[in-house]
């Protein structure tokens, strides 16, 4: 697989011709929702006339459809916003094309991120880079897609639950969701405000560093984010790190649980010390999530009525019609779901019993990681139970399509960073990853520690 | 209709909540400007407000200020950390789907306002809690569609909630109306009522008079004047008492006010009351105040009503006057300047305030005299140097920016004639014209009134600049 160095070398012209090519070349994955063909190559000539310079001039990349980007609609996979011309880009994308990188497109998601497969899309699911009869995982399966696909050496995901972790597991590319507040969400349709974070995928750990570098620090315009933390790091020696015993049950696959444990191998091998801790609240992570999530999405997505933007039902006689139908229209299943769930948990009567009790259990779950983290330096595990599923293995059964986040929605609860690293196949040759997880803030030792690791392949 | 003896044997409960808009330069979330007032629709409105996707709100620390100068206002706490809410409704002037508010943890906490009542006695109100909240937009209906209008989408506004302590319609204008005066002086708002500023919504029940227990209450919304809040509060309490009286039940509900006819009209019950799912708004950050930044920001807040009310009652003026001073703060502060240097200037100002402005509370002032040029002004007038009209006349003029009253007395010909001997040449070519000589004579034979009729000739012939009472001296002494 390409790296970003190997783009630097060429002319941006040439980058994003033959990127955009392979776009083409691989549509039948159904990765990109749409190229942004008109606005990469005016970029690409700017570039080589040394108008735009900077540590990616010429460098293409993909975003998922979920950030307001120019050139193409912002439509989050939904027919609803299927002809939303964004009048502003977000944060991300803006200080990447500062650095001069060139999106070339829009990548597949399930509708408004909602889901772990990329099922969900209202366009059509995007197929694995590997086994074309399996799923992309999701939310983010476009963008991990066309990264291992190779069509570009990096690309915008974003994680709420595990929604860039998972997906770059059942791909085999590297996945970074950083700490809550490292990168600026201004510019990305919401899904849950309190998980919603921004992070990448590449082919290799020091792209996705670099990648992280350029997009983390405060925006004004994103109230939650942090001041900029984010350094790339030398790997400290001799880390303490603890193997999380609740993912390693016989619920996980063989495989799976066998290539986390010639990385444990691998890492005590480079004097890194590994022990297996637990944790027992982990077990109450996704009920939490589940309750938490829908709320926070069902609030998010109350400003698509139709009355100002997207999807607009014509022919109605009230108010109430006009909301019913438009809403209608525009949302998938998944989203119809997740908004009844919400409103139901938010609802008066209920709203202690669900909600206010959900956000309790985060607190001690946020506790006992904290209580970890005084000890240990990183956590690690699987990033999923399985590799990835065959397409619609799993769309009739939703509770079976989120014990798939079972093992990634707790970093997200408590707002830290977790990356996916590629640590092997399974016996059909289908990728598996591992999840490295840190205290907040540590996102850059975690990056390093995977790169002391690609070192000693 | 009930007649005055049923109506005494009830008494009125009213708690009061009021929108106050902020005086800041921009939105509650955003950078559109936060005047709407004559701005052509859905002109001052940005991506944040018109709830575009991937939009997220960044607080506005001119509010929080704002809303810290209310808490002083109030006599209340300000909490030190408090949170945004998000409360959910659909509706098309409010484009986030929800409105950002805050439930649990509000800024202002409990306090109180004393309330002057016309009696001259005080009333203390309890302050239950304060807010701040974003206002939603505006729906014109036409006949088969209507019109959004989003430039007061995401305005700041705090609501005050009262406690139910208020139980007659006049404490509950009297309430309104110090709650305007605390606001404006405080510089929390612009207090422009005509643009709605300030609305009221009046949450009234009725008992039997020494009954504890409080009746099913009704609220009538949006009032935007002193007046309607005191009219609909008594017609409420009338209207229910008519229910109770007659053995019907009252309905909690929502209650609309209608101006022209002077009557409240039922909007909709609890029945179809929303369910708002309040949930915490995840995408801003608490706001957290210090002891040290709380006293900073309130250190600025000028002073408020009931401190010039204690100023001013040396003043030794009528009620009527002083409301009528207290109503706008630049006329309060004007008339304090003037008491700084002399005490009966300041009585002089006051009486010319009352007088001669209208102050209704539409009324924008924020041009006043110069407290040196009014100390000139009440001098002149204690002199005798100026008659009472002309003296209403010059403050009127320094009212609307100009200065130096004797300059404007000089240049509108205003001064009068006090100058003994030029009033003396007068009065006798007034004695000596032949038309005089019945009214002289009247005077000698005991009837006093006929010097009413000289004195008016000399001012006839002076041209209105002779000093009257010195006039009527020297007439006297020649007759």
């Amino acid at each position: 697989m390409t790296k970003i160095s190997d783009y630097l070398s060429k002319s941006a012209v040439e980058n994003i011709q033959a990127a955009l090519a392979r776009a083409e070349e691989t549509s039948e994955y159904s990765a990109l929702l749409s190229l942004t063909k008109e606005r990469a190559m005016e970029r690409a000539y700017a570039v080589d006339s040394g108008e735009i310079t900077g540590r990616l001039a010429g460098v293409p990349f993909v975003v998922k459809d979920n950030f307001l980007a120019y050139g193409a609609p912002t439509t989050a996979a939904s027919k609803f916003l299927q002809d939303f011309y964004t009048p502003l880009q977000a944060t991300a994308v803006e200080k990447l094309e500062a650095e001069g990188a060139i999106c070339i497109g829009k990548a597949n998601l399930d509708a408004f991120a909602h889901g772990g497969s990329t099922e969900n899309s209202a366009f059509g699911p995007t197929k694995n880079a590997h086994d074309k009869s399996r799923v992309a995982g999701g939310s983010s399966g476009g963008s991990a897609v066309v990264t291992a696909l190779d069509v570009v050496p990096f690309a915008l995901g974003t994680d709420t639950g595990g929604s860039i972790r998972q997906p770059a597991s059942f791909n085999g590319v590297y996945g970074v969701k950083p700490t809550y507040g490292t990168v600026s969400r201004f510019g990305v349709v919401a899904m849950a405000s309190s998980t919603d974070t921004i992070g990448c995928f590449a082919t290799c750990a020091g792209d996705a560093e670099l990648v992280m570098d350029i997009m983390a620090g405060r925006d004004e315009r994103d109230g939650t984010t942090l001041p900029d933390f984010f350094a790339p790091e030398t790997v400290k020696p001799g880390q303490k790190i603890g193997l999380i015993k609740e993912f390693m049950s016989d619920d996980v696959d063989q495989a799976v649980r066998q290539r986390t444990l010639e990385y444990v191998d691998r890492l005590k091998a480079a004097g890194h010390s590994v022990e297996e801790v637990s944790m027992p609240m982990v077990k109450y992570a996704l009920p939490m999530y589940y309750v938490i999530v829908p709320a926070e999405v069902s609030s998010n997505l109350a400003r698509y009525d139709g009355v100002r933007y997207g999807t607009r039902a014509e022919g109605v006689k009230s108010l109430g019609e006009l909301y019913g139908k438009s809403r209608d229209k525009g949302f998938v299943d998944e989203n119809k779901l997740r908004i009844m769930v919400g409103s139901y948990v938010l609802s008066s009567g209920y709203f202690d019993a669900y909600y206010q009790q959900a956000q309790k259990a985060r607190t001690l779950l946020i506790d006992e990681y904290r209580r970890l983290f005084d000890e240990y330096d990183v956590l690690i595990g699987p990033v999923a139970p399985t590799t990835a599923f065959k397409l619609g293995e799993n769309t009739d059964d939703p509770v079976k399509m989120y014990l798939a986040d079972i093992m990634t929605v707790p970093a997200s609860l408590a707002g830290l960073p977790s990356i996916s690293v590629p640590a092997g196949v399974d016996e059909s040759g289908l990728p598996i990853g591992v999840q490295l997880t840190g205290w907040r803030k540590s996102d850059a030792n975690l990056l390093a520690l995977a790169k002391s690791m690609e070192v000693t392949e | 209709m009930v007649s005055q003896s049923v109506l005494d044997k009830y008494q009125m409960t009213i708690g009061i909540e009021c929108h106050v808009q902020l005086a800041t330069k921009t939105k509650l979330f955003s950078g559109a400007d936060n005047d709407a007032r004559d701005k052509s629709p859905n002109s001052v409105v940005s991506p944040i407000d018109y709830g575009l996707p991937g939009m997220l709100p960044v607080l506005n620390w001119q509010a929080v200020e704002l809303a810290v100068r209310a808490g002083k206002a109030l006599n209340a706490e300000v909490a030190k950390v408090s949170r945004f809410d998000r409360k959910h409704y659909f509706y098309p002037d409010l484009p986030k789907g929800y409105q950002t508010s805050q439930l649990y943890e509000p800024i202002i906490l409990a306090g109180y306002v004393d309330v002057p009542l016309e009696n001259g006695t005080t009333e203390r109100v309890r302050i239950h809690h304060a807010h701040m909240e974003e206002d939603a937009g505006k729906l014109t209906h036409f006949g088969d569609y209507s019109l959004v209008d989003l430039n007061r989408a995401g305005t700041p506004l705090i609501e005050i909630v009262s406690e139910p302590d208020i139980h007659s319609a006049e404490a509950a204008r009297a309430f309104a109306t110090e709650l305007y005066r605390l606001m404006t002086y405080a510089g929390v708002t612009h207090g422009d009522l005509y643009h709605g500023n300030m609305r009221f919504d009046v949450n009234i029940s009725i008992a039997p008079v020494g009954s504890t227990t409080l009746g099913k209450r009704t609220e009538v919304k949006n009032l935007n004047s002193f007046r309607s809040v005191e009219k609909a509060a008594e017609y409420e309490f009338r209207r229910q008492v008519e229910l109770i009286e007659k053995g019907e039940t009252i309905i909690q509900e929502t209650r609309g006010w209608q101006d022209d006819k002077q009557i409240t009209t039922s909007q909709r019950s609890k029945e179809d009351a929303q369910d708002y799912r309040y949930m915490p708004d995840a995408d801003i950050p608490p706001i957290v105040l210090t002891e040290a930044e709380i006293d900073k920001i309130q250190a600025d807040v000028p002073k408020l009503p009931y401190e010039y009310r204690a100023e001013f009652a040396d003043l030794d003026v009528d009620k009527s006057v002083l409301a009528v001073v207290l109503a706008k703060q630049s006329l309060a502060e004007m008339v304090s300047a003037v008491l700084a240097v002399d005490t009966p200037a300041a009585r002089r100002t006051a009486n010319w305030v009352a007088s001669n402005l209208s102050v209704d509370e539409d009324a924008d002032i924020s041009q006043v005299a110069q407290a040196g040029d009014l100390v000139e002004l009440a001098a002149m007038a204690e002199r005798g140097e100026i008659s009472s009209n002309a003296a209403s006349e010059i403050f009127n003029t320094l009212m609307s920016g100009s200065t130096d009253p004797r300059q404007i007395a000089e240049a509108s010909n205003l001064l009068q004639l006090s100058d003994e001997s030029a009033v003396v040449a007068v009065v006798e070519q007034v004695l000596a014209d032949p038309a005089s000589q019945k009214a002289i004579e009247d005077i000698k034979s005991g009837n006093d009134k006929a010097i009413g009729y000289l004195v008016g000739q000399v001012m006839k012939l002076s041209q209105g600049k002779a000093n009257p009472s010195m006039a009527q001296k020297l007439i006297k002494e020649r007759i």
